[in-house]
């Protein structure tokens, strides 16, 4: 597996808001990387800063320190123009909410393109059209919906038309921040397939943003658990639901409602009680304790989780 | 089950008008409610579920009315109140409400504690310093740590599930035979929703109170409920213990709800999904309404509407599948693997 090629690498990424004394730091120490074509959630709690690494993958959010590369470029930071431009439109996002995310006051047609128009990817506007309609119909819309306005479409509808967006830039990586949370049960499922098989036909790579990790488990290749900005664990999907570690994503797994009633009635919720942790002496490090299964804990901690094994 | 019920509503119609034209959201719903259950009402966004039961408290909206049917509450039948002062003797005091939303549920610029004590003292009597104490000792109840510091204190100043907990504070206070949580959990995290639903469950035993769920995410259904109603455009198309529609569904439409969830899904594999839109209720519809999203409909699901047929005591579902004359017709994988899964367990 070492010779899978890293599309993303993230180096000691830390991300802050404000300055002086109102300083806060909403990610730190993290650490992670995503291997090309493969799916990479991140589950957190709301405020945990997850959307944040997202974005600074974007370059939506300026980072404080750390490096982030694609493809062996550092992307973060001060970088040039060409390359910046390139970042963009290889490193595409797909939002949360389709009812904001889209310009009310604008066509679909216009929607769908406005990347093509900034970054003057069309030859002429009857290359500029077929390009919307094939987009239109790589998510399943009809190639007539370009002139109408997103008022007129389902949640579900408004969803693929972000997607339609973002890639219609052809990118490589596409950063999903909480793609199916604000869409109906139904839809769900029409929206997973659809990312699911947009990378197997396109060879995507997605950073995939969740916070039920439920949902996570079907989609995903490797999951990382974050708390509070920092990663607490990291392994492969199966893995992570097989053998948690860290009491933090023991207590989101037993959070997870299960669709099987005797199996629901009978679980017990644990809580995460972070002051559990003694980091005083002790430092903790973030260490492989299996292969490919990464924890955030100190000596004393790992030595117990071993023992787990 | 030779119970009474406590609340029983019978072919209730719900009409809506918009803009001149009639839309029938309810189609003759029946449902009876026993003391001490949890039931839960599940469907997709604009099935009806919460129309339904905003009915039982007279909340619905000014141009929506009740047309048809009835809902017997304690002797009386409560389809027919018209004035506020008549809903006044039920809403709030006999049966509450949780809403969704807790952000616009409570009034920002009033003290979380005077908005408990509010409802104290309209519906209780109590007044003063006996209504503060009260509203105290709510706050308790409700699991808030510091309830004297946080009786000052405003909406903003609480997270999205302390202020859950409050809005469920507000509701309990009054000691409600029926709460009615309209999606109570759906717009908080995970690990606060199991809370919240642990919270429920709690004073639900404390205060013995019967619990109405409206929810769209099965998982919850699982945990909580003891009952389950499905809901699809207008109308309950099934009905059961929640072990019988877990593991032994009949109606195609819970079939395709309980295929669609993404935790009984099958990594690599596609998720069966639901094509199609529900149907539009400003027209009147034929036969089964979920016939033309339905790959396997038979040809009279477009023509009659079904009657229910009756599985078990307790078991009932809207579908033409159960007719004896019916072809035979197997439940779909994610069901039958459930049921295995169940079985493997013992």
């Amino acid at each position: 597996m070492a010779e899978r090629e890293k599309l993303i690498e993230i180096k000691d990424l830390q991300i802050s808001f404000g300055h002086g004394k109102k300083k806060f730091v909403a990610v730190d120490h993290v650490n992670f990387d995503i291997y090309k074509g493969e799916t990479f959630s991140l589950v957190g709690e709301s405020g945990s800063g997850k959307t944040t690494i997202g974005r600074a993958i974007t370059r939506i959010n300026p980072t404080s320190a750390g490096e982030i590369y694609f493809k062996g470029q550092k992307i973060n930071g001060k970088i040039s123009k060409e390359l910046d431009r390139e970042v963009i439109k290889k490193c595409q996002m797909i939002f949360q909410d389709p009812m904001a995310s889209l310009n009310e006051r604008a066509k679909v047609d216009y929607i769908v393109s406005e990347g093509l128009i900034n970054h003057h990817l069309y030859k002429d506007e009857k290359d500029r059209e077929e390009k919307v309609q094939k987009a239109l119909r790589e998510v399943g819309l009809l190639p007539e919906f370009a002139s109408r306005f997103p008022h007129e479409f389902s949640g579900g509808q408004r969803q693929r038309i972000g997607i339609a967006r973002a890639l219609i830039m052809e990118p490589e990586f596409v950063v999903a921040d909480e793609p199916i949370s604000a869409l109906d049960v139904s839809i769900r499922a029409q929206v997973l397939n659809l990312l699911n098989r947009l990378k197997k036909d396109r060879g995507l790579t997605y950073l995939f943003i969740a916070h039920d990790l439920s949902v996570v488990r079907f989609i995903s290749d490797r999951i990382a658990v974050i708390s509070k900005g920092r990663i607490v664990e990291l392994a492969e999907a199966e893995e992570l639901f097989l053998h948690p570690f860290h009491p933090y994503t023991k207590a989101l797994l037993s959070a997870v409602p299960i669709p099987d009633p005797e199996v629901e009635k009978k679980k017990k919720l644990l809580v995460y009680d972070p002051s559990i942790h003694d980091y005083s002496m002790d430092k903790p490090v973030w260490e492989e304790i299996l292969p490919g299964h990464f924890v955030y804990g100190n000596q004393k901690e790992l030595e117990q989780y071993r023992r787990e094994i | 089950m030779a119970k009474e019920p406590i609340l029983s509503a019978k072919d209730v119609q719900i009409q809506f008008s918009l803009r001149g034209k009639k839309l029938m959201a309810i189609r003759k719903c029946s449902l009876d409610l026993y003391e001490g259950e949890t039931l839960a009402i599940v469907g997709e966004s604009g099935s009806g579920k919460s129309v339904f039961t905003k009915s039982f408290v007279g909340m619905l909206d000014a141009n929506g009315s009740i047309v048809g049917g009835s809902i017997m509450y304690e002797g009386k039948d409560i389809a027919k109140y018209k004035t506020e002062k008549e809903w006044m003797t039920i809403r709030g005091r006999k049966i509450a409400m949780v809403m969704q939303d807790p952000m616009t549920s409570l009034n920002p610029l009033k003290k979380v504690g005077k908005q408990i004590q509010e409802s104290i003292e309209l519906h209780q009597g109590l007044k003063g310093e006996a209504a503060k104490k009260e509203a105290l000792e709510m706050l308790r109840k409700v699991g808030i740590p510091n309830p004297e510091i946080r009786y000052n204190q405003y909406p903003h100043e609480f997270s999205g599930g302390m202020r859950q907990r409050v809005v469920i504070a507000i509701a309990v206070a009054c000691r409600p035979q029926i709460l009615i949580c309209d999606e109570p959990t759906t717009a908080l995290d995970v690990t606060i929703q199991a809370q919240i639903l642990d919270l429920i469950h709690k004073l639900q035993d404390e205060l013995k109170m019967t619990v109405i769920y409206i929810t769209h995410d099965l998982g919850v259904v699982a945990n909580v409920a003891d009952r389950v109603a499905v809901m699809y455009a207008g109308q309950i198309v099934e009905y059961g213990t929640v072990n019988e529609i877990f593991y032994d569904a009949w109606h195609p439409y819970t079939w395709a709800l309980l295929s669609a969830l993404p935790q009984l899904g099958v990594k690599g594999e596609d998720l069966p999904t639901i094509e199609g839109t529900p149907p539009n209720l400003f027209n009147e519809i034929k036969g089964d309404a979920f016939a033309p999203r339905n790959k396997q409909a038979l040809k009279i699901d477009f023509v009659q509407e079904p009657p229910f047929f009756d599985i078990s005591e307790t078991h009932k579902a809207k579908t033409w599948y159960l007719d004896p004359r019916a072809p035979k017709i197997e439940q779909p994988k994610s069901i039958r693997r459930l049921r295995e899964k169940m079985r493997e367990r013992g």
